[in-house]
């Protein structure tokens, strides 16, 4: 690994699809599924995320010589702890109603596995500008799906998207989609699609291949 | 019903930590292969989420009451040393259930349950006897999700899955089925 | 856990030099005490909006169930009794509390208090305004409940909320109108949410009235 590689653009889209938290990784599940019952809360929520991880990530690689590598892991758990503690109070200040939607999952972006997961494997061990863009990256990537999940989730559950309705009053909403089982389901068949376009690609290339062969 | 009763009844069904609140997801879809294996990290954290219990009402009765603002910071790194403390005392006092237990204790550090445990807790108000009562609700509960998730993925080694619902895909699905089932305990606390 | 094969790793860590273990606190004590300068500081700027903001949420709801009154005093329960002032000591924060409110020339009109009990699917949770001579209902509403979208949210509407006005405790859940003084409507397909809120204010009032009573009894000395 050389000492200092330059920040690249793939920093930033390495985190947005090839390397998603949610849906490749598989982690920060529990915010994923537990509010994107509405897109207001998935954004929020994603928003609130992307604060928690700029920060931390800012500090830990700006600390990364200073903190000795045997307290590292409790280091940036205060760190990643004190963003989410200022992210609550700041939502609590400025958008309440938003606040009480959220509830508990707000103070729990600190046990979001994700950010740890970022500023252990990357910010650690690169540079600032590097580790901000991987950030900002990994924030995207989480965005998307949340916002995607929710999308799906809102205008079945509830016949609207953002509370403005869209399916009009003849819409019957699908309640269950805004509930605990319609998050597992939308994740699900979200995976599923994934499965099957990979597969599809899969065949293509093969299918490449052995003309080529021939 | 009575208060202690409902706030276990809830939290271990009609509220399952891990099918209605989304809470340690991780171990629930990574270390369920295997049914024993499954029930002792569920029964690893029933002990982590009572001591959990103890701890927090502490706080909250005696550490926090002025700072209220400093609970995230306070409830994560006493929940930290609290598994690590665990660990150590499980290691002197019995080897056997440390080699039973021990590798599953540094995984419960991370697991969101226990810290969501610690933050339901301080939101409802809870006193000592309740937020006991609420941890080995929601401790069962876990251990609960967690055995019947590896039970059915034992089942399915034996089952043709559809080579693209594979892995994560066929186990959010049977986690929809499992989350659907137990909205029907819902009810169960009024009367 | 070491194994003889196992010697490379331990090997690799002793190349570092190792860190003092006083390094380790200080950079622990360092990092906690920066922790702690930073919530405190964000807390020092956001804390009189989002106390303004929790204020402006119990105005609201005492607003509500209270009619509109011209001001209202906040009394706490202690021991057994309501009082106005809190004994210097005790945390008022903790306490039970009911609001007193008063018409604009001077006389009491009703109480409000906070309730709550299991649901549906969690705690039901609600503020309403009661008249304790008569046990006539002044007002309620819901504040926080995890009920069924589409069903037993329901609860919270104006539909389901708007016929407590004036009703008489003890309150009854029945289907259909009947035109009683102390008949609820319940909501079709969500039974159960609309009788746990007629069970809280039931048994809010069996617990709330006498102590509300002996206050007024007390207060007109």
């Amino acid at each position: 690994m050389s000492e200092h590689p330059p920040a690249t653009f793939d920093d930033f889209l390495r985190g947005v699809w090839r390397e998603n938290p949610v849906v490749v990784q598989m982690l920060g599940l529990c915010p994923a599924l537990a509010v994107t019952n509405s897109v207001a809360n998935g954004l929020a929520m994603s928003m609130a995320t992307t604060f928690v991880l700029l920060g931390s990530n800012l500090l830990v690689a700006s600390l990364k010589r200073v903190i000795p590598h045997e307290v590292r892991i409790t280091s940036y758990v205060l760190i990643i702890a004190t963003f989410v503690t200022i992210a609550d109070l700041l939502l609590e200040a400025t958008v309440p109603s938003v606040h009480k939607q959220l509830g508990p999952f707000v103070a729990l972006i600190v046990v979001n596995c994700m950010i740890l997961g970022r500023a252990e494997a990357f910010a650690s061990r690169n540079t600032v500008s590097r580790s901000l863009l991987d950030a900002l990256g990994t924030a995207a990537g989480f965005t998307v799906v949340l916002v995607l999940l929710s999308a799906v989730r809102e205008l079945l559950g509830a016949g609207s998207l953002l509370g403005v309705d869209i399916l009009g009053p003849q819409f019957e909403p699908w309640v269950i989609m805004v509930l605990p089982p319609g998050g597992f389901l939308t994740l699900g068949i979200g995976m599923l699609l994934i499965g099957w376009q990979a597969e599809r690609q899969q065949r293509r290339t093969a299918a490449a291949r052995a003309m080529e062969a021939a | 019903m009575s208060d202690l009763t409902w706030i276990l009844i809830s939290a271990l069904l009609v509220n399952n930590f891990t099918l209605t609140l989304f809470l340690g997801l991780c171990p629930f879809f990574g270390v369920t292969g295997k049914v024993e294996t499954a029930v002792r990290l569920g029964v690893a954290n029933i002990a982590v989420m009572m001591i959990t219990a103890v701890a927090v009402w502490f706080l909250n009765a005696f550490v926090l009451v002025e700072a209220p603002y400093l609970r995230i910071i306070s409830f994560i790194v006493v929940i930290a040393s609290l598994v690590q403390i665990t660990e150590m005392a499980i290691k002197k006092i019995s080897p056997a259930l440390f080699r039973a237990l021990g590798i599953y204790l540094p995984l419960i550090t991370t697991n969101c349950a226990i810290f969501g445990l610690a933050i339901f807790q301080t939101n409802r108000g809870y006193g000592l006897l309740q937020g006991l009562a609420f941890a080995l609700g929601a401790g069962l509960g876990l251990t609960l999700a967690l055995a019947l998730m590896a039970s059915i993925r034992e089942r399915l080694d034996l089952a043709e899955v559809p080579s693209l619902a594979k892995g994560f895909g066929i186990s959010l699905i049977i986690a929809s089925c499992l989350s659907l089932a137990f909205m029907g305990f819902a009810g169960l606390g009024a009367g | 856990m070491t194994t003889p094969h196992s010697h490379g790793a331990p090997a690799t860590l002793d190349a570092e030099p190792a860190v003092p273990s006083w390094r380790l606190l200080a950079t622990l004590g360092l990092a906690g005490a920066l922790a702690g300068g930073m919530i405190v500081t964000v807390y020092g700027m956001t804390r009189p909006r989002i106390e303004a903001h929790r204020a402006a949420l119990v105005e609201s709801a005492i607003r509500e169930v209270l009619k509109a009154p011209a001001r209202w005093d906040t009394l706490y329960l202690v021991d057994g009794a309501l009082t106005r002032e809190v004994a210097a000591g005790t945390d008022a924060r903790r306490l039970e509390r009911a609001y007193f409110g008063f018409d604009d020339a001077g006389a009491f009109v009703g109480a409000a208090v906070t309730a709550g009990e299991p649901g549906f699917s969690d705690v039901i949770s609600l503020i309403y305004g009661l008249e304790p001579t008569t046990g006539a209902l002044l007002g309620m509403k819901v504040l926080g409940h995890k009920e069924t979208p589409g069903l037993g949210d329901k609860i919270e509407q104006p539909a389901f909320t708007g016929q407590f006005d004036g009703l008489l405790t003890p309150l009854a859940g029945v289907k259909g109108s009947t035109g009683m003084p102390n008949d609820v409507q319940t909501i079709t397909g969500a039974t159960i949410s609309s009788r746990t809120v007629i069970k809280i204010i039931n048994n809010a009032t069996e617990r709330w009235q006498p102590l509300l009573q002996a206050y007024l009894r007390g207060g007109t000395e």
